[in-house]
């Protein structure tokens, strides 16, 4: 491996920490969903997008970001708001509905909006793309040395968005990394029933940019492709189409019963967990101690519960402060 | 003590008079759309401007509302301050989920940390024979949705201190122009799509009406197009010996509530002129305004002149029919004083 120490184990720290921040979330929405499910109840209502075992997508592009670099993700948006550096009590406050939040509560787990770093997310499917594009117009106008991000999942692929903001990134030469995290469901709906082609990245020759799969879910992998294609769009090289097949290990949403893929399909994937294959290979090539793998997931619990404790413990927007931020 | 000239521009020279007056003051300003660069926008709004400052600033973009609408959006996050254009309105089906679900939301969803600071312009409204897809107004749609400013302006002055203050606005704000406004050559010409337009830049404030023509015994409100024709009418009541105050809102969102209830208060009658459609629209929302505002100075039972729910058809009968204009106003009011 060609990388150095310190953005593997960077890599590694971040995945602990985005699968405890999940695990940790995923409890607290559905104990307080019990006895019958309602989606309405407990401290976390709402829809819940989780994205555990797509840590590598995420963890695998940060190294390469610097300030004032743009991203805009999906309705599962948490891993990739981590991994960039989005204020983990402030996210997770908002998760919660609290005052404390990234919004002050208005916008809650699909919407999660950062200014430094900045991150946008939206509930609607392939919505940040156009946005991304739009980021990068305006750091290609301002002469600034950044890049855009624009993560999407494979469903995202068939929505007009998708092409529009791909014939315009390259058209107008543009700093953005289109990545697509392919976990080849859209919800119910595996990729070979809604998708014409075998692989997304193969639409890049269509807009004339390069395009490249990953085919493996794993973050080493991702960095090195993610490193190529950021430090081509920073260099003005235009952009590029990433598409990563990863796994999304639970339901599309907490609650869904995930009867639409196969108990082969979900027993393969818990084999194939980054979350136990990256810290293997890393302990087994002596590239990280069980001392510091232990301190790694120890200092990443800490956090989380943190976190998740500031956002317990934060009170609630006052109810007539719905009125407020319409507008500027 | 300066003395000025009375210059006069059409509305679209003075749209695109703004435009370029605030390019000039201000690099995070630009424009883009279709057909804005070397065409000068199908309706003159950018006439000039790619000449002036190139095709950095003034870009032509494909057929992509999607993708430039939320590529706008980006710019304006990211400290630009776009003019972006729907070449008409019709064509928000294509690319609505950027206007109402990204544009208009952001800043609420953000808790008031992201701005959006962006200009969506687009033509609008009918009378000249495009059929459906080319001739709605749809503001009331706009101003239903929140999270968006709506303006309309209806003459050369306020195009330009509109267009102003909405690109200094850090608030989206949807800027819709008539085309029965603009003072188009190829367009019946508006007598009054021609005024005066002073030649340094000035801000006409969002949110406030004005009032086009004072009167005492009814107030008709409106914007638009529209606004010229309930000032035609009015006219034609003046020599009837009727005195009917014709209230231009200028803008939708935000809507000047003070000014329909305090003309209501002093004229007692309300007639609402809309060139949109009748139900759920301004129509109603301007109605109840005055209801929950004023209902004991009512005289009358509020009347509406509005586009009968059918779309904008194409025939020049039928499509006269649907459309407001002088008479259905002056018949209107004529019920209004009988009641």
């Amino acid at each position: 491996m060609d990388i150095p120490r310190e953005d593997l184990i960077a890599m590694y720290a971040t995945m602990v920490k985005i699968r405890y921040f999940e695990e940790r979330i995923r409890e607290i929405y559905l104990d307080d969903k019990l006895p019958a499910f309602d989606i309405a109840a407990g401290r976390i209502p709402g829809e819940m997008h989780l994205a555990a075992g797509q840590e590598p997508v995420a963890v695998g592009v940060m190294p390469h970001l610097r300030d004032g670099d743009a991203i805009t993700a999906t309705h599962r948006p948490h891993h990739i708001a981590i991994a960039q550096g989005v204020d983990l009590q402030k996210m997770a406050a908002e998760i919660f509905g609290k005052d404390t939040g990234l919004g002050h509560g208005k916008g809650g787990h699909m919407h999660l909006f950062s200014v430094q770093p900045e991150f946008g997310c939206s509930g609607i499917i392939a919505e940040g793309m156009p946005v991304a594009v739009g980021a990068a117009l305006a750091f290609k106008k301002q002469g600034r040395e950044n890049v855009a991000l624009s993560f999407f999942g494979d469903g995202a692929a068939n929505q007009g968005a998708f092409h529009e903001s791909l014939n315009l990134a390259a058209l107008w030469d543009l700093p953005v990394v289109f990545i697509c995290e392919d976990n080849r469901y859209a919800i119910s709906v595996p990729k070979e029933a809604s998708t014409a082609i075998a692989d997304n990245s193969d639409r890049a020759a269509a807009y004339g940019m390069p395009g490249v799969l990953v085919p493996e879910n794993d973050p080493v992998a991702v960095y090195e492709v993610a490193k190529e294609a950021i430090a081509r769009a920073r260099s003005g090289g235009g952009p590029s189409l990433i598409e990563i097949e990863t796994d999304r290990l639970w339901g599309h949403f907490e609650g869904d019963m995930d009867a639409y893929r196969s108990d082969e399909f979900k027993a393969a994937m818990a084999e194939r967990d980054p979350m136990k294959t990256y810290p293997e290979r890393l302990l087994t090539e002596g590239v990280l101690t069980p001392e510091e793998q232990e301190r790694i997931v120890r200092e990443a619990h800490a956090e989380v519960d943190e976190a998740i404790g500031f956002a317990e413990s934060s009170p609630y927007p006052r109810p007539e402060d719905a009125l407020l931020h319409v507008f500027a | 003590m300066t003395t000025t000239t009375e210059r006069k521009l059409t509305t679209q020279k003075a749209i695109a008079e703004a435009i370029a007056q605030e390019m000039e003051a201000d690099d995070s300003v630009f424009v883009m759309g279709e057909d804005v660069g070397v065409y000068g926008g199908i309706f003159g709004a950018t006439e000039g401007l790619l000449d002036r400052f190139g095709p950095d600033r003034v870009m032509d973009t494909p057929i992509s509302e999607t993708g430039f609408i939320g590529a706008g959006i980006g710019a304006a996050i990211n400290g630009m301050r776009p003019i972006v254009e729907l070449m008409f309105v019709d064509f928000f089906g294509v690319c609505m989920d950027q206007i109402y679900n990204n544009m208009a939301k952001i800043h609420y969803f953000s808790g008031g940390n992201v701005k959006v600071p962006m200009v969506l312009t687009t033509a609008c409204g009918g009378g000249y024979s495009d059929a459906g897809q080319h001739s709605q107004t749809l503001w009331g749609m706009f101003a239903h949705l929140p999270g968006m400013k709506v303006v309309v302006p209806s003459n050369p002055y306020d195009a330009k201190g509109l267009m102003i203050s909405a690109i200094r606005d850090d608030n989206p704000v949807v800027y819709m122009f008539h085309k029965g406004v603009l003072g188009l050559g190829w367009m019946t010409p508006n007598p009054r799509a021609i005024g005066p337009v002073p030649e340094e830049p000035y801000t006409v404030p969002i949110g406030k009406a004005a009032v086009a023509r004072e009167g005492s015994d009814v107030t008709v409100v409106t914007v638009g197009l529209t606004v010229h024709r309930a000032l035609d009418a009015a006219e034609t009541l003046a020599d009837k010996g009727i005195s009917a105050e014709v209230i231009d809102l200028r803008s939708l969102v935000p809507l000047d509530r003070e000014a329909i209830v305090e003309s209501v208060k002093k004229t007692h009658r309300l007639l609402v002129v809309d060139e949109d459609y009748r139900s759920f629209g301004m129509t109603g929302e301007v109605v109840a305004t005055a209801v929950e505002g004023a209902f004991d100075y009512l005289d009358a039972p509020p009347l509406r002149v509005a586009v009968p729910d059918v779309p904008i058809p194409y025939s020049r009968p039928l499509e006269q029919f649907v459309l407001p204009d002088a008479d259905k106003i002056v018949a209107g009011v004529e019920t209004l004083m009988a009641g």
